[in-house]
């Protein structure tokens, strides 16, 4: 280690910050994860498959959110129907 | 009735056997009757860590087979009168480990030891939840990195949901944080997570710092469990740590980088 080394200290460097951040990010994720209830998943291609009976959509076009306050729990379901919905039936 | 320690982790590689090594040999040290278990069938090496791999006859799974009893496979230490290990098998069967005979095993260990110290297999696998899943208090062992840390988290979802105080509605289980491989040089400059990182993200309670030392290695080389090496900065990191299991108040050493003077600094060395 020399002299331009000890200038070159001043500033901060180094990645510990970026594993940091990424670490907060991704570890709240999988702790938001941890909490759905396990049938969400099956539970959207479901809703899925009966909204395809009458109007084409895709997956996306179905979200499903768990949220869980204190008190309660909210399931929220929103489907995006496109503008020029073809019936099925 | 003893208490039963998990040392976990579930990523590889990050000193869940040396941890148990060390914390085992430090509370049997302190006169603490103590049995450490090798929970990873199939690839049993707390016995090489442990330094009694030649003396291995009968193993857990033959325990729970009931083709050897408890007092058949327990190992007793040849340093130490007050710690036993009982060595994992080296079958294939996963399966092995069924609930209820790993119950009965610590059960009965229970019965004659102060401590119970499960050494867990890394990942989230049958092995692992079965180490954790009769647990007191659990060991969190963790790398300042972040596959490490992130799988640290994932293993503390799992305690808290699997284990059978989750299960049962009991008092949850007690987790430490213990940070291994901690290079304070690295970290001062940047390139390493520190312990307050760590700590913010995962939020546990500090057990220890062990820092990254070369005595670890040489004492897996010669099977003496590293809290025994007196001399080295890791062997008193274990120490210390084992007393702030015992609810000892010790400050915590090592964490920080020994301050270079600044001729040192300047002319490099």
């Amino acid at each position: 280690m020399g002299l331009l080394d000890l200038f070159l200290r001043s500033r901060p460097k180094g990645t510990a910050n970026v594993a940091k951040e990424r670490l907060q990010i991704l570890v709240a994720h999988d702790r938001a994860e941890r909490h759905r209830p396990p049938y969400l998943q099956k539970l959207q291609r479901e809703i899925l498959e009966v909204i395809r009976k009458y109007v084409e959509i895709d997956l996306n076009a179905v979200s499903v959110n768990y949220e869980q306050g204190d008190t309660h729990e909210v399931l929220e379901l929103n489907i995006v129907l496109p503008e020029t919905a073809r019936h099925r039936a | 009735m003893a208490r039963i320690i998990v040392i976990t982790s579930g990523k590889g590689g990050v000193g869940k056997t040396t941890t148990s090594a060390a914390l085992a040999m430090g509370l049997a040290q302190r006169g603490h009757r103590t049995a450490v278990v090798d929970f990873d069938v199939g690839l049993r090496n707390l016995d090489l860590i442990m330094g009694c791999e030649r003396r291995v006859v009968y193993d857990f799974v033959n325990v729970i087979n009931q083709e050897a009893n408890l007092n058949q496979a327990l190992i007793r230490d040849k340093r130490c009168d007050d710690l036993y290990v009982l060595p994992a098998s080296q079958t294939r069967d996963k399966e092995a480990l069924t609930k209820d005979g790993v119950g009965r095993v610590l059960d009965e260990l229970s019965q004659s030891f102060d401590y119970v110290v499960c050494d867990s297999p890394a990942g989230i696998e049958h092995g692992a939840t079965m180490a954790m899943y009769y647990a007191d208090d659990a060991v969190v062992v963790t790398n300042p990195e972040v596959s490490s840390v992130r799988d640290s988290d994932r293993m503390l979802g799992i305690l808290s949901s699997k284990s059978k105080r989750a299960e049962t509605n009991d008092e949850p289980i007690r987790e430490y944080l213990l940070l291994t491989r901690y290079d304070p040089l690295r970290v001062q400059s940047g390139e390493m997570l520190s312990v307050k990182d760590v700590q913010d993200i995962l939020s546990l309670s500090l057990l220890g710092v062990i820092p990254e030392s070369k005595a670890v290695l040489s004492a897996s080389n010669s099977g003496v469990p590293v809290v025994l090496d007196r001399e080295s900065d890791a062997g008193q990191a274990y120490g210390d740590a084992v007393g702030r299991y015992l609810g000892e108040d010790v400050p915590h050493r090592f964490i920080e980088a020994e301050r270079k003077g600044f001729l040192r600094r300047l002319f490099g060395g």
